[in-house]
């Protein structure tokens, strides 16, 4: 069973959500870095750039494979988690804490329709 | 294709929870606990390889040493018995239909382990050449990869927990097992069966191959589980096996060989003896007179960037000179590693290429094989 905290949302591809005074911190779930396994690179966005909600905008790679990463909301790029450049692998040993991967300014009101709470989430991924 | 297959130890991967994949046409454990912790326990001390998945096929007969030197590129008939090589098999345009190894098991018997997706083409190939190698000689071809299971331990660890794996001595030439020097093979007895064991595998590190009948190869496996615990012995999937063979610069079909690419292109012109009379001679003694356009190297990636992976472009300032064959992170030097089949122009050790990324371009340095030495 993977790790799912109660007081961040989700999305069915898998990112997680903490919204703090208009800041949107985004990562990957417990339960993605352990299906990608050895995450070895984190292809970060660009500070600044404004994102559509589902926009493509980070990749994640495994030994075997690259992973796309969405945006949960809309909004602009505020920070990037430049740790992950020398490691990568804090994604897999803190996907929630140390393995954050960027924050969003979000526009206005963030629209949470299609997005997950903890149990929501736990029941994608066949947890429940 | 229809369902993939399950070896022998099927349930023993999943009860030692490997993650499994469909490979060549078989239900294969990629992993275990991660591919980078497999790769280094590998590298460090030893790992346990199910490979069953592969085909094995066996070729006997008076005529049989004769008639491999007429259907392989390398020279079969220089083994002796209890000797191993790595050879292929080429189509008439000198494109490869399968990369194998062939073991001399017996004087007028050799074994040939070959992909799991090419037993059925190699199988085919070997018995029309049998018919074209003419009357009155003696070879039959047989296909037994339904009755034997194969199992690879490599890594620095390997010679010991071999050591007292088995309690009679080699039929062959060898007491035992830890005896064997590369490329050699013996016949020991395991379980009242016979057990082929060669010192050979696909990573690099020292290591043995063993090839069994069904009905014992579960219980070969636990046993040298067993004997390896206090190595730290673990089952190693393929993920793990391919970043391995990647930092060694060794080809994997479909990959760095196809039909369409022959062994000089892919860089293997060492296994292909061109004054023996195999299948594909004839255009590949042409190709090594006249030289070949484009050629398989292996390059290291200049600095940190995502991982190359098969298909990427790759370029030499405007032009495209040719594609990645196969790219991983290598859990080893913790860099992007690959083989790229280019424009043989730029095929040079020390030349820099660079490797499109999508969309993005990084630098790579062609590199001398292999890219992984032991410190």
């Amino acid at each position: 069973m993977s790790t799912i905290p109660e007081n961040l949302k989700y999305t069915p591809t898998h990112e997680w959500i903490r919204l703090e005074d208009g800041i949107a911190t985004v990562g990957i779930t417990d339960h993605a870095q352990a299906e990608l396994t050895d995450i070895v690179y984190v292809e970060l966005p660009e500070i600044g750039r404004a994102l559509a909600a589902g926009d493509s905008c980070a990749v994640v790679e495994s030994v075997k494979t690259a992973s796309d990463l969405y945006s949960p909301l809309a909004g602009s790029v505020v920070e990037i988690n430049t740790e992950l450049e020398g490691a990568p692998e804090l994604v897999n040993d803190s996907p929630y804490e140390d393995g954050w991967i960027f924050k969003i300014r979000t526009d206005s009101e963030p629209d949470w329709s299609g997005k997950l709470d903890a149990s929501g989430y736990a029941s994608e991924i066949g947890e429940s | 294709m229809g369902e993939p297959r399950r070896t022998i130890l099927y349930d023993t991967h999943v009860n030692l929870g490997a993650r499994l994949i469909d490979f060549g046409g078989w239900k294969m454990p990629v992993q275990y606990e991660g591919i980078v912790a497999e790769h280094n326990a590998v590298r460090s001390s030893c790992g346990l390889f199910d490979i069953s998945h592969m085909g094995e096929l066996m070729v006997g007969g008076a005529h049989a040493a004769d008639f491999l030197d007429h259907a392989l590129t390398n020279q079969a008939s220089r083994l002796l018995v209890g000797e191993a090589q790595y050879t292929l098999m080429c189509n008439d345009q000198g494109g490869v239909i399968d990369d194998l190894y062939l073991y001399r098991i017996a004087r007028e018997v050799f074994l040939l382990i070959v992909n799991a997706g090419r037993v059925q083409e190699d199988f085919a190939e070997l018995q029309r050449l049998v018919v074209e190698f003419g009357e009155g000689r003696t070879v039959n071809v047989v296909d037994e990869s339904n009755n034997l299971s194969a199992i690879a331990l490599q890594g620095p660890s390997s010679r010991s927990i071999v050591q007292n794996l088995f309690n009679m001595e080699g039929a062959i030439r060898i007491s035992q097992p830890a005896e064997l020097e590369k490329n050699q093979i013996d016949a020991f007895i395991f379980n009242g069966e016979i057990v082929y064991t060669a010192c050979s595998g696909y990573t690099g590190e020292d290591g043995f191959e063993f090839i069994a009948p069904n009905s014992v190869t579960e219980a070969l496996w636990q046993r040298i589980m067993q004997i390896g615990q206090q190595y730290e012995l673990r089952p190693i999937g393929l993920g793990a096996r391919d970043t391995l063979r990647l930092e060694m610069g060794y080809p994997l079909y479909g990959h760095e060989l196809s039909t369409e690419i022959s062994p000089l292109e892919a860089g293997l012109g060492y296994f292909v003896q061109l004054d023996q009379p195999f299948r594909g001679r004839a255009e590949l003694a042409f190709q090594k007179k006249e030289g070949i356009p484009r050629r398989n190297a292996a390059f290291v990636m200049n600095e940190k960037c995502p991982p190359p992976r098969s298909g990427h472009e790759v370029y030499q300032g405007d032009d495209l000179i040719g594609n990645v064959t196969s790219g991983t992170q290598s859990p080893s030097l913790n860099t992007g590693i690959g083989m790229a089949l280019i424009d043989r122009s730029q095929a040079q050790v020390g030349t820099t290429v660079e490797i499109d990324i999508r969309g993005r371009r990084f630098p790579a340095t062609i590199s001398k094989k292999p890219l992984y030495q032991k410190s």
